[in-house]
């Protein structure tokens, strides 16, 4: 965490009079002692966390011993670039994922990094296929490997560009004929079948999990986060099966009403 | 100054005012977020939860809004939007639609009046989303106070109504190729792909390599605009029920377990801690993006 001053900080250039001077400082003095005593706090905060990981971990929290995985059909792990360069941490994670059960998962990260370790990745778990295959392969329903697709941001917004581009060329098409209406008018539908048809198969998550310092999901394709459950799970380099296992629980009690 | 209700402050209000002075003194020696975005989840938990009647969480809930904007332009935040209806809303009971499509038009003519938030800190107010879909009475009052603060410039509203993402989205595609079709309408690629194509399938290996719509044309044609720098959403619920899922790219979710109502001081304090905390991480991030 790096602090940065705002407008207050950078009226010490102005400062003539000395009150002022001293009252700059001993407020800068006030902001940076809340921002202690905050941090202060999460590193408490994930103490207990790494603690309980633990104790789930080891099975002496009987609430997390049996999860309901089915209910979570994708999810979607979105990792911190400069995090995802620990490959090692981030096979340990999918190993884990890949034994509870987990059947669809999307791995993200904004720069591309895991995807461009994904040869590395696929060959370290044990019985996953790449998205792409099992599309083609018209194998998405089988429920006996884990099916693995990596994105980046250019999957995400740029896609959407894309599909825009291919709605606008079907729109041109028709106002050329004279088909067509004359302002164009698209659904929500036909966006769908548009990322689809420029290979974009990827279902929404129901539960997306964030490592990395902040929540927030970086980008992930903004078409297929509607109804995400979305949840920090903290850096990589803390991670633990027990907050993993803690995360899943916690989403399989929630009841979503989807706006009605 | 007059406190925007327009009564007079009592003493305990008078310092109450000043400590929260006191505290964003504090808060503003690091950066302050420009935009704060709102879900404002909870209200019919709330009316259950304190056995209020019908109707009675969202009127707390509107109390509660009222408090944090004053809280948000006190601490000099340019922007906030709030999630007041999304189009999914329209499939709750219609006398649930009904009650709050009445309560928005009584809140609305309430905000033109002398002596309101609207007033008192120079808000202008835009009524962003799919905007055909409200009765006739709803959008005449919500054009009418988009009319009359259309001048004021010290702080905007934004209030997302008749509003989800993929719908904003498709809009942006549809306003982006109608500004660009005049553009096309002579381009010879236009006419080698029209040329090759007569069915009405989709060819995608014609359409793929056409890059007519940008990036930035989408960005330009979404309804919110400058993105949220903080979304919170109330009660505990860690979804975004498809809002702002263009803008939220860079923005830090908080998802306190206050209900709507019950949302003060202290969550918009957190989040602009929280704020500081990861500003210059989340400003990397979004120069790694452009």
């Amino acid at each position: 965490m790096d602090l940065k001053p705002g407008a207050g900080g950078q009226r010490v250039n102005r400062l003539v009079d000395p009150f002022a001077q001293i009252s700059y400082h001993f407020l800068q003095f006030l902001w940076r002692t809340l921002h202690l005593l905050v941090s202060l706090w999460y590193l408490q905060v994930s103490m207990v966390q790494m603690i309980e990981g633990f104790l789930i971990s080891s099975g002496l929290v009987k609430r997390y011993g049996a999860l309901d995985i089915d209910k979570v059909r994708y999810l979607a792990i979105v990792v911190d670039s400069e995090e995802a360069y620990q490959i090692s941490k981030v096979i340990q994670l999918l190993k884990w994922v890949e034994d509870m059960g987990v059947k669809h998962l999307c791995l993200y990260d904004s720069k591309g990094v895991l995807k461009t370790n994904k040869k590395t990745i696929m060959e370290s778990l044990n019985n996953a296929m790449p998205f792409e295959e099992a599309v083609e392969k018209d194998v998405l329903l089988d429920q006996k490997q884990m099916t693995v697709e990596f994105a980046s941001s250019s999957d995400g917004k740029e896609a959407i560009t894309r599909a825009a581009n291919v709605l606008f060329m079907k729109y041109l098409k028709y106002a050329k004929t004279g088909v067509g209406k004359e302002e164009p008018c698209f659904t929500e539908d036909q966006m769908d079948e548009a990322l689809k048809a420029i290979g974009y198969k990827g279902p929404e998550p129901d539960l997306l999990l964030i490592y990395g310092p902040v929540r927030c999901h970086l980008g992930f394709s903004p078409w297929r986060l509607r109804y995400t459950e979305m949840v920090h799970m903290g850096p990589l380099r803390y991670m633990n099966l027990g907050s993993l296992k803690k995360a899943i629980h916690r989403f399989t009690t929630v009841q979503q009403n989807y706006g009605t | 100054m007059e406190l925007y209700n327009g009564e007079r402050p009592s003493v305990f209000r008078l310092l109450e005012k000043y400590m929260r002075k006191g505290l964003y003194s504090i808060l503003t020696q690091g950066p302050i977020p420009t935009h704060i975005a709102f879900i404002l989840d909870g209200n019919r938990r709330f009316a259950k939860k304190h056995k209020l009647p019908e109707g009675g969480g969202h009127k707390a809930g509107f109390l509660a809004l009222l408090n944090v904007l004053t809280y948000c332009y006190e601490l000099g935040v340019k922007y906030a939007t709030i999630y007041a209806f999304s189009i999914d809303n329209f499939r709750r009971k219609p006398h649930e639609v009904q009650y709050v499509m009445d309560l928005m038009l009584e809140k609305i003519e309430g905000m033109i009046m002398e002596e309101s938030i609207i007033n008192a800190y120079d808000i202008c107010v835009r009524f962003v989303g799919n905007l055909k879909l409200l009765s006739e009475p709803v959008k005449t009052a919500a054009d009418k106070i988009m009319r009359a603060t259309a001048n004021n410039s010290k702080c905007v509203l934004l209030i997302a109504v008749c509003y989800t993402s993929t719908d904003e989205i498709v809009h942006a595609v549809e306003e982006s190729s109608e500004l660009n079709s005049n553009e096309v309408c002579n381009n010879q690629e236009l006419e080698e792909a029209n040329a090759t194509g007569s069915s009405t399938v989709i060819q995608t290996e014609n359409m793929e390599s056409y890059s007519g719509i940008k990036l930035v044309d989408l960005e330009k044609n979404t309804y919110i605009n400058p993105y949220p720098d903080v979304l919170i959403r109330t009660s505990g619920e860690t979804r975004l029920s498809n809002y702002l899922l263009w803008q939220t790219t860079n923005c830090i979710l908080y998802s306190p377990y206050a209900l709507w109502p019950e949302i003060g001081l202290r969550h918009v304090v957190w989040s602009v801690i929280n704020f500081q905390r990861h500003y210059s991480y989340l400003e990397k991030h979004k120069e790694y993006l452009k």
